[in-house]
């Protein structure tokens, strides 16, 4: 990164620790930081589009749409979540090579499942085979988000159902009075609404969100984590920056990072619930009109 | 092939060590259902401990420290407070990673703490198993979250019962052992048992991060991991374990259940709380 970088050994300390700071490594720990950003930024629209279909399911007069709902929510809920992001990438995986194969491959007559085995035939390989690096690893994150947006949408399905039945009865009533279709209603009174319930429930679940993030290391993702175990690792003299175990460092600084992305989603859910609640029927908005000149 | 019952008597003790079954683990295309079963039940037996040992310790300290943050002084206050932030606003995996990197950089032969008339020499070789060291991250994390719940309950025990307290002429500690305490914990008690049916849950992560498993012994999730990565079929060990799971979680929920009885017992059927199971947050 400096110009006098090229022997580290023999550098003063400050110096030792700018080039450390800046080695190639070092510069892929940071990406990874943007790379959980990246997750949260996709995942989060995902899993509110997600738990938007599971409430308009479990919210549907359908039998079978609303059984769907009513399953997806329960089951995800029910289960420890770590199992569900360790097997929705594999099934998912091994799902989209099995219909590939049927596609690309009719007339293959071996079993896909020979032993402990899963066999596709080549033209079947999802990424292609020969794909170069950065394929694999767009997939491997694209994995990630659904598993993330599956999981995080069946909360985010149960917290959007109990606001939507929160907006008060009487609004929907006085919509009916005026003329209005059940899915103008919900358009045009409930949609509109029933943010302001829903908020303290989505917050929780983006700070929920926010903390399963490390668990992109276990699907096998260079990210943080994984970076901070290489980097902090004992480095002997083999090495052109030797020192001893500085794991306890790079830990303490993804802890610091944790604590400023929650406290700092904190702040800003609050704002929004401020902003939110202006013009509502709730104690809260009243307070807001009261206190305006 | 083994029969089943050869797999019980191989697996079904396998995760408190070598000497309690068979020496390894099953691998490829030896393996079959009822080791899955077995194997995977026996890991089970971790959760339990991890899951048990830190509800409880972690239900008195966090009394502490839900009073500490209560408390109107703030050189109380503020330590608690900024203990639970510490604690809640963190991923539970990360604790982990960073504990057992502490754990593992305090010297081997142990710390020695004068204390005046003798020294206490402190095992801190233990702290590096996931037995030890793993628990005492998880009582630290139970802890804090407890103590936020318990913290909202304590702002809302209704002012009325504090004041018949005071009618009653009752104060200090028994003014709290037999008006505070009692109605904190009816009032948390609902998501109480939510926390603990986390932490049984969060139990899964000890081994995957940094803590190594001894002997291939390790907690269930460790060995559904370890048979998926065997059969490359993630269709068996994982509903396995889920079921394993929600059985767990089930009677945990009937546990509390029986306590939330005996703290109710004094008040009319329908001012009851009534507990649900609200699955809202991963650590």
């Amino acid at each position: 990164m400096f110009s006098f970088c090229t022997d580290p050994s023999s550098l003063p300390d400050w110096q030792w620790f700018a080039c450390y700071l800046t080695s190639a490594t070092h510069l892929n720990f940071y990406r990874a930081f943007g790379v959980v950003l990246l997750l949260l930024a996709i995942t989060a629209p995902a899993a509110l589009a997600m738990g938007m279909l599971g409430a308009l399911a479990l919210r549907s007069r359908v039998p079978p749409l609303n059984w769907l709902g009513k399953g997806y929510v329960n089951i995800v809920r029910g289960v420890p979540d770590i199992v569900f992001f360790l097997f929705v990438p594999i099934a998912l995986g091994q799902g989209i090579e099995w219909v590939m194969h049927h596609i690309n491959c009719p007339d293959w007559d071996q079993p896909i499942r020979q032993g402990n085995d899963f066999i596709v035939c080549r033209d079947a390989k999802v990424p292609p085979v020969n794909s170069p690096r950065w394929v694999y690893d767009i997939y491997a994150f694209f994995m990630a988000v659904v598993a993330f947006a599956l999981v995080f949408g069946a909360f985010v399905a149960n917290t959007l159902y109990g606001a939507m039945r929160a907006v008060p009865q009487a609004q929907i009533e006085t919509a009916e009075a005026y003329g209005m279709t059940r899915r103008q209603a919900f358009r045009r009174i409930i949609l509109p609404q029933m943010w302001v319930y829903a908020l303290p429930g989505l917050s929780n679940i983006w700070q929920i969100l926010t903390k399963a993030t490390p668990l992109l290391f276990l699907l096998g993702i260079q990210d943080i984590v994984y970076w901070a175990r290489e980097l902090g690792g004992q480095k002997t003299s083999l090495f052109t920056y030797p020192h001893p175990d500085w794991r306890v460092w790079y830990f303490l600084v993804l802890l610091c990072f944790y604590l400023t992305l929650t406290w700092a989603s904190e702040r800003a859910f609050g704002r929004l619930n401020d902003r939110l609640s202006r013009g509502q029927a709730t104690a809260a908005g009243e307070r807001q009109r009261k206190a305006a000149p | 092939m083994r029969t089943c019952l050869e797999s019980l008597q191989g697996y079904g003790l396998r995760a408190l060590g070598r000497q309690y079954g068979e020496n390894l683990l099953p691998r490829g295309l030896d393996i079959t259902l009822c080791d899955q079963i077995f194997l995977i039940g026996s890991g089970l037996m971790w959760n339990i401990y991890f899951a048990a040992i830190a509800i409880v310790i972690g239900f008195f300290l966090a009394t502490g420290v839900a009073l500490a943050k209560f408390s109107q002084n703030r050189w109380v206050n503020r330590p608690a407070s900024a203990f639970v932030f510490i604690f809640r606003g963190s991923p539970l995996f990360i604790q982990f990673f960073f504990f057992y990197a502490v754990f593992i950089l305090l010297p081997r032969s142990g710390v020695d703490i004068p204390l005046g008339f003798t020294t206490l020499t402190l095992d801190t070789s233990a702290l590096t198993t996931a037995q030890v060291g793993g628990l005492v991250v998880l009582v630290l994390n139970t802890t804090a979250y407890s103590a936020e719940l318990f913290y909202g309950a304590l702002r809302s025990i209704p002012k009325g019962d504090l004041e018949a307290a005071d009618a009653y002429g009752l104060h200090g500690f028994t003014k709290f052992r037999r008006i505070v305490f009692p109605s904190m914990l009816r009032l948390a008690w609902p998501s109480y048992t939510n926390e603990a049916i986390f932490l049984t849950h969060s139990t899964t992560l000890v081994f995957l991060s940094a803590f190594p498993a001894r002997q291939q012994s390790g907690e269930a999730f460790y060995y559904a991991r370890y048979f998926v990565d065997q059969t490359f079929n993630p269709f068996v060990a994982y509903p396995i374990v889920a079921a394993y799971f929600v059985a767990l979680t089930l009677a945990i929920i009937g546990i509390f259940a029986l306590a939330n009885l005996r703290l109710n017992r004094h008040l009319p059927r329908e001012r009851r709380q009534r507990l649900w199971f609200r699955p809202q947050y991963i650590r």
